[in-house]
């Protein structure tokens, strides 16, 4: 884990002391609301429908037990005793009384974090490959890289205030599991032929009204020239970004206009004119970040265990828990368990304080005291001991987390929606609830099989509707909430941006209509094929003949 | 909860005045006392446009003066004698969040 130097102390400490100040001057009636709403995002805290709402970084997706009891003892304190994780591995306050956030921000503080930069048109919060450090397919820990990042665009001056935000994603490995194609700059970690370590630099990717993978900029950065070229990127698009149209304002839509290789000159000759050393890092600073994401000392195992394999034979709800849950590690005898914030009928993301506090016990018992936090809105134990799964598995039933569907179709992303969400066209949460609900049944669960399923109540996107394999995005007809299907949206590395299957479902047609769609799928799959793959062969005619049969 | 009612209110209804508190967000109404209320029962209802527009400028010195944010109208009918809001983004506003869970205590 990254610890804070004087610098990031000194810095968050005078952030949450700037901000007490002007709450109590907005309180008092000397700061308009005007003057304060550009402050108070500046401080990730915005206004809802019901209440302000306290957006929380979370670097890279990774959190050490305290912090995480932290973040439960803010939700019992301050909140409504539960805290919403977000796909972009941050997590939201619902309830926040706007003068405990200065009170919520020191203690924050106290544990070296903080909600700077959650808003505005700025580098936001910098996300990464939840399995970071263990999956077995990596090259090298994408959050040295990304802690680099998050030093360097903190209150970057130059880039606090862009033509629009911006988002950056770090992979240290070919399974793309942090949406990188789906960020204004995404960096994929890989070797050259010399098996010097680099980055591929996407750029131009993201979501919203207009949906557009990221390009490819350069094939091979090498990882000690990573700064200097994404600062080389950062001020051509602060140059050239449209700022009169917030529509055409992100860094995709420039990259449209001009060409992923026009933009790859004048991104060379901006890189040239910075001189050579003054950013990148020498070696002996990235080897000291790099020191905190040393592995943490594991015991020598054997890569089976006796102990799994009985109990995987002995008990079928943990064997399914383990094939859908539990993700292969680099470590011999050691596993990744992804704990489903997702049980059927419940709030995707969600957590409260009993069970965040929970698992920071459970992560310091079985494992190193380290959580992730996932874009799917899970929560990720990195280091178990196989030995050790079925009793976390037991311990995650109590808390009514252990559902076995990682990865499965009630694994399903949504966004707050019109339940809170003041941007929001339609409810999402209500919809997530109605269609986990109706695939409850393990057995057909596991039957159906890999897929993704994301729901977003506007078109801003937050819940990735265009790269799920079944899209789902809330419209408003006429006073009534609509919901339009996309089929065929990718996130991982073979991302794909799904495509409209035809006019969209009221509210009480939409499970039948996720039904139909996965019925379509299993009549017509090939063995072993997965449900985009089956997509990809037979296209969306079947399935547009099936759901609109009767029209 | 279902939200089914979410009709297209027709141009003449009444409207009447809803904001965010300051210092928690809560959703307030303005009351015929010139004050504010979380009771959307408690509203005061402007039955004409013209009668809206002094309650907006009314809420917008509110605003002006503190403690109310972003106060805007919104348009209601009477069921009973008691004002209720249309359209569903107001219905949710004035109920709360529609989705049941034992993590949230009622509001
Ligand atoms: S997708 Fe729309 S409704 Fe959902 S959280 Fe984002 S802005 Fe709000």
């Amino acid at each position: 884990m990254y610890r804070y130097d004087e610098f990031d102390h000194a810095f968050v400490a005078e952030r949450v002391a700037q901000f007490s100040g002007q709450v109590a001057r907005r309180v008092s009636g000397e700061l308009s609301e005007d003057e304060f709403k550009p402050l108070r995002l500046m401080n990730g805290l915005y206004l809802q429908l019901h209440a302000y709402m306290l957006r929380v970084a979370i670097p890279y997706g990774t959190l050490a037990s305290h912090q995480l009891r932290k973040l439960a003892h803010i939700a019992r304190t301050y909140d409504h005793g539960y805290g919403h994780f977000t796909t972009r591995q941050n997590i939201q306050y619902n309830w926040p009384k706007l003068e405990d956030v200065p009170k919520i921000l020191a203690e924050l503080a106290e544990v070296e974090m903080h909600a700077i930069q959650t808003s505005g048109n700025c580098i936001r919060n910098i996300t990464a490959d939840p399995l970071a450090g263990v999956a077995a397919d990596e090259v090298d820990d994408p959050r040295t890289y990304a802690e680099i990042i998050r030093q360097w665009s903190t209150l970057h001056p130059e880039f606090s205030f862009l033509p629009r935000k911006f988002k950056i994603a770090v992979t240290g490995a070919p399974s793309d599991r942090a949406v990188t194609r789906g960020h204004d700059i995404g960096l994929r970690m890989h070797r050259n032929a010399d098996g010097e370590p680099g980055f591929e630099v996407m750029v131009g990717g993201g979501q919203g009204r207009t949906p557009i993978l990221a390009k490819t900029l350069r094939d091979f950065l090498p990882v000690d020239q990573m700064l200097s070229y994404l600062e080389a990127i950062l001020r051509v698009y602060n140059q050239l970004g449209r700022r009169d149209n917030i529509y055409k304002a992100r860094l995709k839509i420039m990259v449209e206009s001009l060409g992923v290789e026009a933009l790859a000159e004048l991104v060379e000759a901006e890189w040239a004119q910075i001189p050579d050393g003054t950013l990148d890092l020498p070696i002996e600073e990235r080897q000291r970040i790099a020191a905190y994401f040393a592995p943490p000392s594991y015991v020598d195992l054997p890569d089976e265990s006796s102990a799994l394999d009985g109990a995987i034979a002995a008990d079928a709800s943990f064997a399914a828990w383990v094939e859908s849950n539990v993700h292969e590690h680099k470590q011999p005898g050691y596993a990744i368990a992804t704990i489903s914030t997702k049980p059927h009928g419940g709030i995707p993301g969600d957590a409260s304080a009993e069970q965040m506090e929970a698992i920071a016990d459970l992560a310091e018992q079985y494992g190193f005291g380290e959580i992730r936090i996932s874009h799917k809105q899970n929560l990720i134990l990195p280091d178990i001991q196989k030995t050790d799964l079925f009793a976390l598995w037991q311990a995650l039933g109590i808390l009514g987390m252990s559902a076995a569907n990682a990865g499965r179709i009630s694994d399903i992303i949504a966004c707050p929606g019109l339940d809170y969400c003041n941007l929001a066209n339609a409810r999402s949460i209500p919809i997530a609830q109605r269609i986990s609900e109706r695939f409850s049944d393990l057995a057909r669960e596991r039957e159906i099989g890999d897929i993704s399923l994301n729901i977003s109540g506007c078109i801003n996107a937050c819940a990735h509707h265009h790269v799920a394999n079944i899209g789902v995005l809330g419209v408003d007809k006429k006073g009534t909430e609509y919901y339009q299907v996309t089929l065929g949206g990718v996130s991982n590395e073979n991302a794909a941006i799904g495509s409209i299957i035809g006019p969209a479902f009221d509210e009480w047609q939409i499970a039948d209509a996720i039904e139909t769609i996965v019925d379509v799928y299993l009549q017509q799959r090939e063995v072993g094929e997965k449900f985009i793959q089956t997509y990809q062969r037979i296209g969306p005619q079947p399935f547009k003949e099936k759901l609109y049969a009767s029209d | 909860m279902s939200i089914r009612t979410s009709r297209i209110p027709a141009e003449n209804t009444a409207q009447a005045i809803t904001a965010n508190r300051l210092s928690d967000g809560s959703v307030i109404y303005l009351t015929a006392k010139d004050n504010w209320s979380e009771r959307i029962e408690d509203c005061q209802s402007a039955p004409d446009p013209q009668a809206a527009k002094v309650l907006l400028h009314q809420a917008q010195r509110h605003a002006a003066n503190g403690h109310v944010v972003g106060p805007y109208l919104f348009k209601i009918e009477h069921e009973n004698g008691t004002p209720v809001a249309l359209g569903r983004r107001e219905i949710i506003r004035t109920r709360g969040p529609s989705v049941g869970t034992d993590l949230k205590r009622p509001i």
